[in-house]
C-alpha cells in the first residue's frame, strides 16, 4: 500500500544520503522524496512516498527512527493529511492550441508563468492524481517537458510534526 | 593554550581513558601520529594491515566493556578497514574509528589517497562524521564515543582532513553530550513487562532464547537469575554463548543451523518463546515460514525496536536496555504470588529431555588414526579449564569451537557471528590479549582463515602477545566443502587448497614456536606444552580429518525440526 512518511532531520551534509542509502540498502521503494529546510534552519523536513506491506512500512518507520540524524518520523497516511505536489509543464502553444491550453489551465486552476511565441509554461499544484489528470487532459503531442517536485505532506488540523 | 587538531584528537582519547589504539600510519594521519608520539598515555599497537587494526579493536571491545579504537589513514587505509567495520556493525560492537582524510581543500579533486570515507562506510556504521572545522574535533569525538557505546552499540567513524588536524584551537572537552535526535531507551514499558511476565507464568511449554544483546548489555547475571527463578529451558545463540553457563542443566545448547537437537526442537515446539537480545537470524530459525507454522506466543525484548517484528510476528514487544528490563521482570516475578505450573513444567522438561536423548548430544566418531577436529576442541576445553578467551575465524572450526567449548562466562567467546569474516580470529585475539594481560587466549582457526590475516604474527611478535593459535588444518575450506558434498553433488569446486605453507616454518620465520600435530595421541601433549609456555605465541598446526562434517545441521531453507543429526542417519 502507498504510504506518505514525513520526517524531521538535522540539516547537515550527508543527512539526505543516509535516508536514500537506507532505502536502497534494504530494498525499500521510493516513489518520491522531497526535502528542504524548515523555519528552523537547523532542521530539514522530508516527505517520502513509498509503498510496501504493513511489515515493510513498520520496518521503514523503525529504520528511519534509528538514523542518528532523524529527529521525528510520522506516517501521514495513518491519519488525515493533505498532500500537494508542484508541476511545471512546458507545452507547444501555437494556433488554436493556444486558447485551448489556456482554458484547460484555468479549469485545473493552474497558471501560465512563461509565454513565448511557441510555448507556454504552466504551473500546477495539487495531488499527484490531479497532476496526472491534467497531463491526460491535454494533447500528449503538445507536451515538451514536465518537471514534478514529488509530494509534500502535512497532517490535518492538530496533527503536527514538530520538535 | 591552543593545540593542533591532532593534539586535540589524542587528548580526547586520553579523556576517554583509552589505553590502546590499533592502527597504521600514512600521509593523511601524520599529524595525529606525531601527536601520539609526544605522549605516553595512549599506547599504539602497530598492525600489519588495517583490517587487523579494526578486528583487534573489536576483540578488545568484545572481551571487555570498553570501546575499541582504531586509527587509519585515508584512501586504502580506510577501504582496508571497511571489512572490520562491517564486522563490528553486524555484531553491534562499540568502536570509534578515526581516519585521516586528504586536506579539506583537496576533497573532491581525486587527490592522492582520496576516497569518500563517510560515503563508503555509511551502510556499515552506526554513524559517521567528516570534520570540517578544527573546533568540531573535540565535541565530535565526544559524540562518537557516546554513540558507539550507548543504545544499541556500534562502530562510529570520525574522518579528519589533514589540514584540520594541523590547525589550532583551544581544547575543551565537553562534559556531556546532547543529541536531540538520539535518545537511547532505558527501562522497558512497565505494562509490557507485566504482560510478558504474565505470559511466561501461564506458559505450558516455555523457552528462553537469548542472544548477543545480553552479553553487550552486561546482563548475563540477570539472565541467569531469571532462568533459574523460572526453571525454564534456556538456549543462547552463537553470539550469546557464555551469557548463560553452558554446563548448567537448564542450558539446552545453541539453536539453529548447527545447534543441538533439543534446542532446535524446543524453539520449534514451545508455546511461549521469549527472545532476549536475539534477532531471529536466518541461521537461528532456519526457514521462517516453517517456523511460523507452529503456533506460539513470542515475547521479544530488545534495545533496538527495528529488531522486533523484523522476521517473525511478535505478541509482546518490549523495548529497553536488557539489564534494566530483566531487573524489572525479576522484580515482577519476586512480587508475584503466581509461580509457573510445576506439572506443566515437568511434562515439558520430560519432552526436552527426550529430545536430548534422541539427539544423542553433540557427538562424533573419534579415531586413533586421524585427528578429529572436535577432539582438539574437547582437549582445549579440558586443558584450559574452560576459562580461556577463545577467538575464532569462520567456518567448520568456528562451529566446532562453539559446540565443544563450554562457555560459562560472557565475553569469553569472540567470533564474527553476523558478517562471518574470515581473518577475524588472530587480530581479534591480539585485542583480547592486550586488555586481558595474563589471560589465556586461544585462537581457533583453519588453514584457510588464518591465511587471511597471517601477517599479524609479526604484530604479535613486536608486542609480545602470547596467543595460542590452533589451526584445524583439513586442507579444505571445510564449510564450503561440506555444502558441496551435501548440496552440490560432491563437486568440490575450488575448496581444496594445494600448496599450503609449512606453518611450523612460517611461525618460526615470524619468531614464534610452531608445532605440527599429526596423530590423535599427540593432541593432548602438544596442547599441554603450548599452554605451559605462558610467554610465547605457539602456533599449532593440527592435521585433521578432511572429510569431517559439522552436525547437527539444519540445511539452508529448511525448518528447525528438519535437523539432520549425523552422517549415519
Amino acid at each position: 500500500m502507498r504510504h506518505i512518511i514525513s520526517l524531521l532531520m538535522e540539516n547537515e551534509a550527508g543527512a539526505l544520503s543516509r535516508v536514500a542509502g537506507l532505502f536502497s540498502a534494504r530494498g525499500y521503494n521510493i516513489e518520491s522524496l522531497v526535502v528542504a529546510p524548515t523555519e528552523d534552519p537547523t532542521l530539514s523536513r522530508m516527505t517520502i512516498v513509498t509503498s510496501g506491506s504493513d511489515a515493510v512500512i513498520e520496518q521503514i518507520n523503525k529504520q528511519l527512527n534509528k538514523l542518528i540524524d532523524v529527529a521525528a518520523v510520522m506516517d501521514l497516511s495513518e491519519g488525515e493529511h493533505l498532500e500537494r505536489e508542484l508541476m511545471l509543464v512546458k507545452v507547444r502553444a501555437v494556433g488554436k492550441d493556444r486558447e485551448e491550453l489556456k482554458r484547460m489551465t484555468d479549469i485545473f486552476r493552474g497558471r501560465i508563468i512563461d509565454v513565448s511565441d511557441l510555448t507556454y509554461t504552466i504551473e500546477l499544484t495539487g495531488t499527484g492524481h490531479k497532476l496526472e489528470r491534467f497531463l491526460q487532459a491535454i494533447e500528449r503531442d503538445l507536451i515538451l517537458e514536465t518537471v514534478r517536485t514529488g509530494a509534500s505532506g502535512i497532517g490535518r488540523g492538530e496533527r503536527i510534526l514538530k520538535l | 593554550m591552543e593545540l593542533t587538531g591532532a593534539e586535540i584528537a589524542i587528548r580526547c582519547l586520553q579523556k576517554e581513558e583509552v589505553e590502546y589504539i590499533f592502527g597504521y600510519p600514512g600521509g593523511a594521519v601524520l599529524h595525529i601520529y606525531d601527536a601520539l608520539f609526544q605522549q605516553d598515555k595512549v599506547k599504539h599497537i602497530l598492525v600489519r594491515h588495517e583490517q587487523a587494526a579494526i578486528h583487534a579493536a573489536d576483540g578488545y571491545a568484545r572481551s571487555s566493556e570498553k570501546v575499541g579504537v582504531a586509527l587509519v589513514t585515508s584512501g586504502p587505509g580506510i577501504t582496508n578497514a571497511v571489512t572490520g567495520i562491517a564486522t563490528a556493525y553486524m555484531d553491534s560492537i562499540p568502536m570509534v574509528v578515526i581516519s585521516g582524510q586528504v586536506p579539506s581543500f583537496a576533497i573532491g579533486e581525486d587527490a592522492f589517497q582520496e576516497v569518500d570515507a563517510v560515503g563508503i562506510t555509511r551502510p556499515c556504521v552506526k554513524h559517521n562524521f567528516l570534520i570540517k572545522d578544527v573546533r568540531d574535533i573535540a565535541p565530535t569525538i565526544k559524540k562518537a564515543f557516546y554513540l558507539a557505546k550507548s543504545g544499541r552499540p556500534g562502530p562510529v567513524l570520525v574522518d579528519i582532513p589533514k589540514d584540520i588536524s594541523n590547525q589550532k584551537t583551544e581544547f575543551v572537552y565537553p562534559d556531556n553530550v546532547n543529541i536531540r535526535s538520539y535518545n537511547p531507551v532505558g527501562k522497558g514499558d512497565s505494562a509490557q513487562v507485566k504482560r510478558a511476565v504474565q505470559l511466561l507464568l501461564e506458559a505450558k511449554r516455555p523457552m528462553i532464547y537469548s542472544g548477543g544483546g545480553v552479553v553487550l548489555a552486561g546482563a548475563a547475571a540477570q539472565l541467569t537469575e531469571l532462568v533459574r527463578l523460572l526453571g525454564f529451558p534456556c538456549t543462547t545463540t552463537l553470539m550469546g554463548l557464555g551469557a548463560y553457563p553452558a554446563t548448567d542443566k537448564q542450558f539446552v545448547g545453541m539453536p539453529g543451523m548447527h545447534g543441538t537437537y533439543e534446542a532446535c526442537m524446543a524453539m520449534q515446539y514451545c508455546d511461549v518463546l521469549v527472545a532476549i537480545g536475539a534477532r531471529f537470524d536466518d541461521r537461528v530459525v532456519g526457514n521462517v515460514e516453517h517456523f511460523a507454522q507452529v503456533p506460539r506466543k513470542i515475547i521479544h525484548i530488545d534495545i533496538d525496536p527495528s529488531s522486533i517484528a523484523k522476521r517473525v510476528k511478535v505478541d509482546v514487544p518490549v523495548v529497553g536496555d536488557l539489564k534494566l528490563v530483566l531487573e524489572q521482570m525479576l522484580g515482577e516475578l519476586r512480587s508475584s504470588k503466581q509461580k509457573p505450573n510445576p506439572t506443566d513444567l515437568s511434562i515439558w522438561w520430560k519432552q526436552v529431555d527426550e529430545w536430548r536423548v534422541k539427539g544423542g548430544g553433540l557427538r562424533y566418531k573419534n579415531s586413533t588414526e586421524i585427528i578429529k577436529p572436535q577432539f582438539v576442541i574437547e582437549k582445549l576445553y579440558e586443558i584450559t579449564g574452560g576459562d580461556a578467551f577463545v577467538t575464532s575465524d569462520v567456518g567448520q572450526h568456528q562451529m566446532w569451537a562453539a559446540q565443544y567449548y563450554k562457555f560459562n562466562k560472557p565475553r569469553r567467546w569472540i567470533n564474527s557471528g553476523g558478517l562471518g569474516t574470515m581473518g577475524f580470529g588472530l587480530p581479534a585475539a591480539m585485542g583480547v590479549q592486550l586488555i586481558n594481560p595474563g589471560a589465556t587466549v586461544a585462537c581457533v582457526t583453519g588453514e584457510g582463515s588464518i591465511q587471511m590475516n597471517i601477517q599479524e604474527l609479526s604484530t604479535c611478535k613486536q608486542f609480545h602477545l602470547p596467543i595460542k593459535v590452533l589451526t584445524l588444518n583439513n586442507r579444505y575450506l571445510g564449510m564450503v566443502r561440506q555444502w558441496q558434498e551435501f548440496f552440490h553433488g560432491n563437486r568440490y569446486s575450488e575448496s581444496y587448497m594445494d600448496a599450503l605453507p609449512d606453518f611450523v616454518k612460517l611461525a618460526e620465520a615470524y619468531g614464534h614456536i610452531g608445532i605440527r600435530i599429526d596423530k590423535p595421541s599427540d593432541v593432548e601433549p602438544a596442547l599441554k606444552e603450548a599452554f605451559a609456555r605462558k610467554n610465547d605465541l605457539v602456533f599449532m598446526d593440527f592435521q585433521t580429518d578432511p572429510t569431517e562434517n559439522v552436525f547437527p545441521m539444519v540445511p539452508g531453507g529448511k525448518g528447525l525440526s528438519e535437523v539432520i543429526l549425523s552422517e549415519d542417519l
